[in-house]
C-alpha cells in the first residue's frame, strides 16, 4: 500500500492571542480527494498557506510524500510535486494565457538558468502548456494576455499551470470562487475526472461541488479540526450541522 | 493627421537603439576623419555610460530590482584596472575579465544579504553597500585614497599597443555596448529573462510553481553588476584615472535617471536615456553651471506628463 502524500502532524498557528491553526493533524491519500470545509476565518487559507510553504507554523510538521518538508521554502515544495491554486488568483498579467502555462511547465522541463535560446521556442513545453489550457478549456484564449482574461477565465488558467506541473498533490484552495454556475460544474467535472491521477486538497464553499468531489472532509472550526470522516458521515454530524453546515446540507 | 504620424514614426526611428548605435558610430567615425578627438571622446563616454545604464536598466527593468548602488560595481571595474595596471598586467583580454569578476563578486555578497529585502529596504541596503565601497576605497592611500591615482599604462591588445589611439577604445566601447545589448535581448525571451520577469510581477506565484526567485535574482544581480564592471574598466582606459568618485552614490543616481528616461520596460530605453543624459550634460554643461537644473526641467516633464519615458514624451509634445 502507497502511503499518505500529505500528513499534516499537530501543526499550531497563532496570530497575536488569535489560534488559527490549534493542534491540527490531518492525512491526504496518495490519489484522495480531500476536502477542507469551515465557516469564514476558520482558518483554511492559514492551513494552505503552511502546506505550501508560505506561512510558517508555530509547532508541528508538514510531511510530503514521506519527507519532513516543514523547513522547505514554497519553491522546494513545489518541485517535489505540490501545486496550489490561489484563492485569488495570481496569473502574471502580462505574460498570455499560454505563456503563464509554459512557465508552470517549464519547471518540470529544465532549470531556470538557459540565457540564449527563446523560450518561445521550446517546443515540449509549449505542447504541454497547449495540452493543459486545451484540457480547461482555454485552447483558443491561448495568445490572450492573462491580465485581460474574465475571472472565470483566469481561475481556469490557475488551473490549468496547476495541471501541467504534473504535481502529486494540488492543493486548491476555493477553486470555483466567483466563477459562474456553468463555469463551475465544469470544473468540477474536470477535478472529477483527475481522480485517480493526482491527489487534491480542496477548499470550498460550494457544497455541491465538495460532495461530488471529496472522499473525505474535514470540518475546521474555530482553527481546530472538528471532525474527519465520508461525506456520509459528514452529513450525518449532528455538531457539523449546528456549527456550519445547517441548512445548507439539507437543501 | 498624417503630419502627427510622420512625427510620431521620427520619433520611434530617433529613439530607436540601432539608430541611437549607428548615430555613436558615426559620431566616432567621422570624429576621426575630421580631426575632431572631442566627438570620439564624447562617443566614447556616452558608450561607456550606456554601458552601465543598460546593465542596470536590465535589473531595474526586467528583475523590478531597484539597486540604488550600481556605481559600485563600475567603480570596483576600474579599479580593477589600477590595481592590475600596479601589478604590471595591461592586456585588456585579462583587464576585461578581471573587471567583470570584480564586480560580480562584490554583487554577489552584497546581493546574497540585500535580495532578502524588499521595496525602500533594498534601495537603502545598496546604497549602504555602495557607500561602503566608497569609503574603502577613498581610504586606501596605496590607491590614491581620496583624490584617486592615475593608471601604470593604457592597455594593449595581444601585446599590440592598441589602446593607445583614442580612437580604438571608443571602437571597443561601442562593440562591448553593441554585443551587450545584443545578448542581453536574447536573454530576456530567453528562459531566465522570462523567469526574471515573471517573478517582477508576480512574485508569489513564481515561487509557487518552483522557481526559486532568490537565485534567479541573485544570478542576473551579478551578471549585471559583472557588465557594470566592464563599463568601469573602459572607463578606467578611457580617462586614464581612477578615483573614487566613480563610486560616488550621484553616479547611482544619475545611472537609474538614464535608465527611468529612456523607458525601463525596454532594454534599448538605457541606451537612449544615456546619450540624452550626456548631450544634455556636456552641452548644458557648458552654456551654465546648472546642467543639472536642465535635466532636473526633463526628468519633470517625463513626469508630469505621465508619458512613461522619453520617446513617449516626444511622441505627445510633437502632437
Ligand atoms: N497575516 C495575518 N495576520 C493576522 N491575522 C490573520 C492573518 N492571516 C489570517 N488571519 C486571521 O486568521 C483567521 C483565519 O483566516 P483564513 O484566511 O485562514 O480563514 P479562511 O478559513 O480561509 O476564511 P475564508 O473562508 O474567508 O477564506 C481570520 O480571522 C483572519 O483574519
Ligand atoms: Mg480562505
Amino acid at each position: 500500500m502507497i502511503g499518505p502524500i500529505l500528513v499534516l502532524d499537530d501543526l499550531v498557528k497563532s496570530y497575536g492571542a488569535l489560534k488559527v491553526t490549534d493542534h491540527v493533524t490531518l492525512d491526504v491519500g496518495a490519489h484522495e480527494i480531500h476536502a477542507l470545509i469551515g465557516p469564514n476565518g476558520a482558518g483554511k487559507s492559514t492551513l494552505v498557506g503552511e502546506i505550501a510553504g508560505t506561512v510558517a507554523p508555530d509547532a508541528g510538521r508538514v510531511v510530503f510524500a514521506g519527507e519532513d518538508v516543514t523547513a522547505f521554502d514554497p519553491a522546494r515544495r513545489a518541485r517535489r510535486g505540490l501545486a496550489r491554486v490561489f484563492q485569488t488568483s495570481r496569473v502574471v498579467p502580462g505574460f498570455t494565457a499560454l505563456d503563464n502555462c509554459m512557465l508552470a511547465a517549464a519547471v518540470t522541463d529544465g532549470s531556470a538558468y538557459r540565457f540564449l535560446a527563446a523560450m518561445a521556442g521550446e517546443k515540449r513545453t509549449a505542447e504541454r502548456a497547449r495540452a493543459a489550457l486545451d484540457r480547461v478549456g482555454l485552447a483558443d484564449r491561448a495568445d490572450v494576455l492573462a491580465g485581460s482574461l474574465a475571472h472565470g477565465e483566469k481561475r481556469a488558467l490557475e488551473l490549468a499551470m496547476g495541471l501541467v506541473q504534473e504535481p502529486r498533490l494540488l492543493l486548491l484552495d476555493e477553486p470555483m470562487a466567483g466563477t459562474g454556475r456553468t463555469e463551475t460544474e465544469r470544473l468540477t467535472e474536470l477535478l472529477a475526472s483527475l481522480e485517480g491521477e493526482v491527489a487534491m486538497l480542496i477548499v470550498e464553499h460550494d457544497m455541491a461541488t465538495v460532495f461530488r468531489l471529496a472522499r473525505r472532509i474535514t470540518v475546521l472550526i474555530s482553527g481546530a479540526v472538528a471532525i474527519t470522516g465520508s461525506p456520509d458521515e459528514i452529513r450525518a454530524d449532528p455538531t457539523v450541522r449546528a456549527a456550519y453546515l445547517g441548512g445548507e446540507v439539507a437543501r | 493627421m498624417i503630419g502627427d504620424a510622420l512625427l510620431s514614426r521620427l520619433v520611434r526611428i530617433l529613439v530607436h537603439p540601432a539608430t541611437v548605435l549607428a548615430g555613436l558610430a558615426l559620431t566616432i567615425a567621422l570624429g576621426q576623419i575630421l580631426g575632431q578627438s572631442f566627438w570620439v571622446t564624447l562617443a566614447t563616454r556616452a558608450a561607456i555610460l550606456a554601458l552601465a545604464a543598460l546593465s542596470l536598466g536590465f535589473v531595474l527593468g526586467q528583475g523590478g530590482l531597484v539597486g540604488f548602488g550600481h556605481a559600485a560595481p563600475f567603480g570596483l571595474g576600474a579599479y580593477a584596472v589600477l590595481i592590475a595596471g600596479e601589478l604590471g598586467v595591461r592586456e585588456i583580454l585579462v583587464l576585461l575579465p578581471a573587471a567583470f569578476a570584480a564586480a560580480a563578486l562584490f554583487a554577489a555578497a552584497t546581493g546574497a544579504l540585500a535580495l532578502r529585502t524588499r521595496g525602500v529596504y533594498f534601495i537603502m541596503i545598496t546604497l549602504a553597500f555602495a557607500q561602503m565601497a566608497y569609503f574603502v576605497f577613498a581610504g586606501v592611500s596605496a590607491l590614491g585614497g581620496d583624490d584617486g591615482m592615475s593608471i601604470a599604462g593604457k592597455a594593449t591588445f595581444l601585446g599590440a599597443k592598441f589602446l593607445r589611439w583614442d580612437v580604438n577604445t571608443a571602437w571597443l566601447a561601442l562593440g562591448l555596448l553593441t554585443a551587450t545589448f545584443l545578448f542581453l535581448s536574447r536573454v530576456q525571451h530567453a528562459r531566465f529573462g522570462r523567469v526574471l520577469a515573471a517573478a517582477r510581477d508576480a512574485e508569489e506565484r513564481v515561487a509557487a510553481l518552483g522557481w526559486s526567485v532568490y537565485r534567479v535574482r541573485l544570478v542576473a544581480w551579478i551578471l549585471a553588476a559583472g557588465l557594470a564592471g566592464l563599463a568601469g574598466a573602459l572607463m578606467a582606459e578611457q580617462t586614464g584615472f581612477v578615483s573614487p568618485a566613480l563610486m560616488n552614490w550621484h553616479r547611482s543616481g544619475e545611472l537609474i535617471v538614464m535608465v527611468v528616461l529612456g523607458g525601463a520596460r525596454k532594454l534599448s530605453g538605457a541606451i537612449v536615456g544615456a546619450v540624452v543624459v550626456v548631450l544634455v550634460e556636456e552641452f548644458l554643461g557648458g552654456v551654465t553651471e546648472y546642467w543639472k537644473l536642465g535635466l532636473g526641467v526633463l526628468i519633470l516633464a517625463v513626469v508630469l506628463t505621465r508619458a512613461v519615458d522619453l520617446s513617449a514624451l516626444l511622441r505627445r509634445t510633437a502632437r
